[in-house]
């Protein structure tokens, strides 16, 4: 237990002691991101009829930065500990392969939930608060932020370059919070991009965390804590076996 | 008494590189060992293996009897590594360095034994410095402070004095004799063979992924030495008739 909460500990400090980065700047970006498509989006969309778009637009950011940055963190730290080679250092110690898992997806999760919080706290002034079901906004900022942090574990592992992080990045994690329906309602599209939007697991975490501000969602909240707790299942099976097995860490 | 390092028809291969061509070796709990060979003669791979960095193709690894596989979590407890890359975490000050690798080890309010070892390598005056601003040779000793975090009583130095000016390297060399008068057992790579002959009781040679000459020292150099008694003639004897 204490090699687990001091890897989390290192984890979290690690993230904290370069804050301006890590925190401050993907709420900076969060907040331009707000100002730039309300201005221009809020008189000619509407996609639910008592909510205004800013205020639609909010959870949606919100909860795409918490995704964006659980990434961040655990892909990044990892990277950067096997080029530098202080991934020894871990890998020497009597730590298990479960509690190294978890104090990785805890701290990419904790940091996901504070920009994410941020980025929350700083759109408060252009849209004060609906929280209709807060315990909805909690259950599926943790689950998303953990399932983007274990996979940012394995983005870490397999990626041998900071190159092959930024194309799992680029070429993988963006496209799917991008275009899972954080601008618009997947309802506004047509049906064959509707359907296309529906195989994005990243979808179901911004709709049912939607859900918990506005009672209002795209699809059932239930159908898509179902498809997120499956995927964070299968995510955490895959790392673990990764890990156990050490690919790409024991030779 | 169990051996300290017990190893055991070890074989591993990297592509088309046998690394360990079936290595057996015993080492007794105190001895002061060293572990000789020219580059790529599976010195690094064969510490790696024992410190589970590398999985062995076959063959089995004990450290203090425990097997690094299937109780690596005892195994990695009782074994100290130096590793040969000059390698640090940018993020973290020296002492909170040392915090930290003692944490990995199960062990809390460590400051006491932190403070002993930073004596020990001259780097009392460096405790709250960034890793970054170091010396080459003071992160070097740094290592070799984050491998004593646990007290372990094997510990394995991958060519620690790599890097290191004369008045560093003796006293490094001070503290870890003291470490092995103390009971530590000491396994170490080097190419510097005064330091091996130095040193070390026992000594075995590799080359090309096999121990060719394995004895203590004494009878090494009465063996190989040709009529001299540096290590360094009989290092080279051995390799020639090992060719």
């Amino acid at each position: 237990m204490i090699g687990f909460l001091t890897l989390l500990r290192k984890e979290i400090l690690r993230f904290w002691k370069v804050g301006f980065q890590t925190v401050a700047a993907p709420v900076v970006t969060a907040l331009l991101y707000l100002l730039i498509f309300s201005h221009v989006l809020a008189d000619h969309v509407r996609v639910y009829d008592d909510v205004p778009y800013t205020a639609f637009l909010v959870p949606g950011l919100v909860m795409m930065s918490v995704l964006q940055n659980a990434f961040a963190n655990s892909s990044s730290s990892l990277i950067q500990s096997k080029v530098t080679g202080s991934v020894v250092f871990m890998l020497l110690a009597p730590i298990s392969y479960r509690a190294f898992w978890a104090a990785y997806v805890a701290a990419a999760a904790l940091r996901g939930l504070l920009v994410g919080l941020g980025v929350f706290v700083v759109t408060l002034g252009f849209t004060g608060a609906h929280l209709a079901a807060p315990l909805w906004i909690l259950v599926f900022a943790l689950l998303g932020a953990a399932v983007l942090g274990t996979l940012g574990v394995i983005a870490g592992i397999w990626a041998d370059k900071f190159d092959q992080l930024a194309a799992f990045q680029n070429f993988l994690i963006m496209p799917l919070t991008f275009l899972s329906g954080v601008f618009y309602s997947t309802h506004s599209l047509p049906p064959f991009w509707q359907q296309v939007s529906h195989w994005n697991p990243v979808f179901y975490m911004i709709d049912g965390f939607r859900y918990g501000f506005f009672a209002m969602s795209d699809v059932s909240p239930w159908q898509s804590l179902a498809v997120v707790g499956v995927c964070f299942i299968l995510l955490a099976a895959l790392t673990l076996e990764l890990l156990r097995r050490g690919y790409k860490l024991r030779m | 008494m169990v051996p300290a390092l017990r190893v055991v028809g070890v074989a591993k291969r990297f592509g088309v590189t046998q690394a360990l061509a079936g290595i057996d070796l015993e080492v007794a709990q105190g001895d002061f060992f060293g572990l000789l060979g020219p580059n790529g003669a599976g010195k690094t791979t064969l510490i790696s293996a024992l410190a589970g960095l590398v999985r062995a193709d076959a063959g089995h690894l004990e450290v203090m009897g425990h097997d690094v596989q299937a109780d690596y979590r005892q195994a990695r407890l009782k074994l100290g590594v130096v590793p040969q890359e000059l390698v640090f975490d940018p993020f973290f000050s020296v002492r909170q360095t040392l915090r930290i690798q003692s944490g990995y080890y199960g062990i809390r309010h460590n400051d006491d034994w932190i403070d002993e070892i930073l004596a020990n390598l001259d780097l009392t005056g460096k405790a709250e410095d960034n890793m970054r601003s170091l010396s080459g040779g003071m992160k070097r000793r740094v290592l070799v402070a984050q491998a004593l975090v646990h007290k372990p009583p094997v510990i394995v130095l991958d060519e620690p004095t790599a890097g290191v000016d004369v008045e560093l390297r003796q006293g490094l060399w001070r503290f870890i004799r003291r470490l092995n008068g103390e009971g530590h057992t000491i396994v170490l790579t080097t190419h510097y063979l005064e330091e091996a002959e130095a040193n070390c009781s026992r000594i075995a040679m590799m080359k090309a992924g096999r121990v060719v000459a394995l004895d203590t020292t004494a009878k090494l150099l009465a063996r190989f030495g040709g009529g001299t008694t540096s290590l360094e003639d009989a290092f080279m004897r051995v390799m020639k008739e090992a060719a």
